[in-house]
């Protein structure tokens, strides 16, 4: 088990990258800490799956080392960096039974053979196929194979990671969550550090300790779910955790106050006077409807969920979100939208603008 | 549902049935016409019974022949089958070069059997042929025209060189179609280059494989036209296969009785084989799945 490093780091997929456009990743330094159960989430493209690869040494850097602790694995093979990866489609071994399967790492490792027995029955326990172990994996269901994959990642109890690389896309969906809490468990038994790339943030949320947001080759936030929901640090951030995302609104921001489309808005703090395109970002969670203050807007629909109500309103063709609460009574002449000042979040060129006197927020 | 009974759409498949018809079955019930049957010439044929069959299964001639062609059938897949396997995974997997070779490996395939024939039976010659020439030039003493021994070598190194890119290009195919993450997989289980071998590509190659090895048997249990040209049959009877026998026997002395007999079983041997080999592979496949 180990830190893992990543100093400096970048990658394209070119052999002579030209401009930034060209790197699948961009530079980057983050210490992923030993132990830690970690989300990877972006949308697809995004380089999530060339950064789990670095880590586990299937595509070498472009620029930059890869630490496992203290040793530099930059350059060593996959086999030499005693890593477990998880793919997104099953990968079985269809000759082979399930047991075999499941104890294929350990005896490629010489492991003794009352261990290796022991081990694959607890994993075959954990995943639910105890009764299938003596099947052939060959003809068994999509999901039951990606078990059996689930199984391979975790059945080595000496790895410094374990990588999971979306590997419940193809699952079912109530054993999706049966088996991300087995792997929540499993992460808290034995304390293995984990990396799980995801683009549905329901199962980044869940499953990770932090949430590392991946936008465009960048990370552009690593923090707890909390972290993310409450200050998001990028635009995409915003939009991409919540559901809906947070609204975004063009402003002119001077020092507590910002003007939308020359309505001005009382904001929670002085924010200077930022450069570049500047947004103020509301999650709707904090958006209130009321009849008297706030900006004027025409509500499109209203959606009941179940437990609140998301109003769709549009405010001079931009659309924003509230949510508001089950018990709330709604009448015809509510028409304006108020925002919680301390939860409005000011953003110059997608990036978070901290407020003066705080510390600086950058957190690239 | 009701169907509504249409007796026209029978002729939908009178095509098919006259095609078959005079593409298979009528030639075949004129070879066993013929096999039933004895003639003096004159187109005058009388009722032979089962005597030719008799007789054929108790000539020394037609297991001789099934002898040497059932040793040569396993000889060339011994040979190819595990060439074409290992020419296979180590052709490059993209860029330039697997076209390159790709088209190399393509051009035996596509040269005419008696333009190879003609090729390797020049090459072989010790007076002017290049690899006959060089052997003898090396004091070895090779001549296929009378020694049976060379004469094997030469007609299997040939079939080897005609025929082992068809099964290599064949499991190029199947190793190309197996997903990256299977080999990135083994690499994380530290897989040996055997282990992946054995237990990646091997059962993905295996549905391309049984095929190949089905079209190679067939193909070198009728195969005629090479032989014919490099050798003749000989020296003596070294290299007469079945078909090359029965073209002696049909054409060159014209008993067309017995001729008909030893096609009708030769046409069994192979209809008997390949269903078996189908069979247990199939079998194989479903047991494997229980």
């Amino acid at each position: 088990m180990a830190r893992i490093t990543l100093s400096n780091l970048a990658h394209s997929y070119f052999p002579d990258p030209k401009g930034e456009a060209d790197y699948a990743l961009k530079e980057m330094d983050h210490v992923w800490e030993d132990g830690g159960a970690y989300a990877l989430l972006g949308s697809s493209g995004c380089g999530k799956t060339t950064l789990l690869n670095i880590i586990s040494g299937l595509v070498r850097p472009s620029q930059g080392r890869v630490l496992f602790g203290d040793r530099d694995v930059t350059d060593a093979a996959t086999s030499d960096r005693n890593i477990a990866q998880v793919f997104q489609f099953p990968v079985v071994y269809d000759t082979m039974t399930v047991r075999d399967n499941l104890a294929f790492p350990l005896r490629n490792r010489g492991m003794d053979p009352a261990y290796v027995a022991s081990r694959v029955n607890q994993i075959a326990r954990m995943i639910g196929m105890e009764a299938e172990l003596g099947r052939k994996a060959r003809g068994l269901t999509a999901d039951a194979k990606q078990k059996i994959s689930l199984g391979r990642g975790m059945v080595r109890e000496d790895v410094n990671a374990i990588l999971f690389d979306e590997p419940l896309t193809v699952i079912d969906p109530h054993m999706k969550w049966e088996l991300r809490t087995q792997l929540k468990s499993l992460h808290r038994e034995f304390g293995h550090t984990m990396i799980y790339v995801t683009h549905d943030q329901t199962e980044a949320l869940t499953f990770a300790d932090r949430v590392v947001v991946m936008y465009d080759g960048r990370v552009v936030q690593m923090g707890t779910p909390q972290d993310l929901f409450d200050t998001p640090e990028h635009t995409f951030v915003g939009y991409f955790i919540g559901s809906p995302g947070m609204n975004l609104l063009e402003a002119r921001v001077e020092g507590n106050r910002a003007t939308v489309a020359g309505v001005s808005l009382p904001l929670g703090a002085d924010y200077g006077a930022p450069r570049g395109r500047v947004q103020i970002g509301i999650r709707p969670e904090f958006v209130s409807l009321t009849a008297a203050e706030g900006l004027p807007v025409t509500i499109r629909r209203i959606e009941d969920v179940g437990r609140h109500r998301i109003v769709r309103a549009d405010f001079n063709g931009t659309g924003i979100n509230a949510v508001v609460g089950e018990g709330t009574a709604l009448s015809p002449d509510m028409t304006r939208l108020a925002f919680s000042p301390e939860h409005i979040g000011v953003y110059a060129d997608d990036w978070r603008v901290s407020p003066q006197g705080s510390r600086a927020g950058r957190a690239a | 549902m009701d169907k509504t009974p249409n007796q026209k759409a029978w002729f939908l498949v009178l095509p098919v049935l006259v095609l078959v018809a005079f593409s298979a079955v009528i030639p075949l019930m004129t070879v066993v016409n013929y096999s039933v049957q004895d003639t003096f010439g004159d187109n005058e044929f009388f009722w032979a019974g089962l005597e030719w069959f008799e007789e054929m299964l108790g000539s020394d001639r037609l297991w001789n022949a099934l002898g040497r062609q059932v040793m040569f059938s396993a000889i060339i897949l011994a040979i190819q089958v595990p060439l074409g396997i290992f020419i296979a995974l180590n052709m490059p997997k993209k860029g330039f070069w697997a076209s390159v070779c790709l088209v190399l490996m393509s051009l035996p395939l596509l040269i005419p059997f008696n333009v190879v024939g003609t090729i390797w039976q020049i090459f072989g010659r010790v007076d002017i042929g290049l690899l006959g020439h060089t052997l003898a030039a090396l004091g070895l003493d090779y001549n296929y025209t009378n020694d049976a021994f060379d004469a094997w070598a030469t007609i299997i190194v040939m079939d080897v060189w005609h025929w082992t890119s068809l099964i290599a290009l064949l499991c190029y195919a199947g190793l190309q179609s197996i997903p990256q993450a299977y080999y990135q997989a083994a690499k994380i289980d530290q897989a040996s280059r055997w282990k992946v071998f054995r237990y990646i590509e091997l059962p993905k190659m295996r549905g391309v494989l049984l095929i190949a090895v089905l079209l190679r048997f067939m193909d070198s249990f009728m195969i005629y036209t090479e032989p014919f040209v490099v050798t003749g049959g000989g020296p003596g009877n070294a290299t007469t296969f079945l078909s090359i026998d029965l073209v002696k026997m049909a054409v060159g002395q014209f008993d067309l009785g017995p001729a008909a007999a030893f096609s009708i079983m030769y046409f069994l041997v192979i209809l008997l084989v390949s269903w078996v080999f189908y069979t247990v592979m199939t079998n194989l496949d479903k047991e494997e799945v229980r």
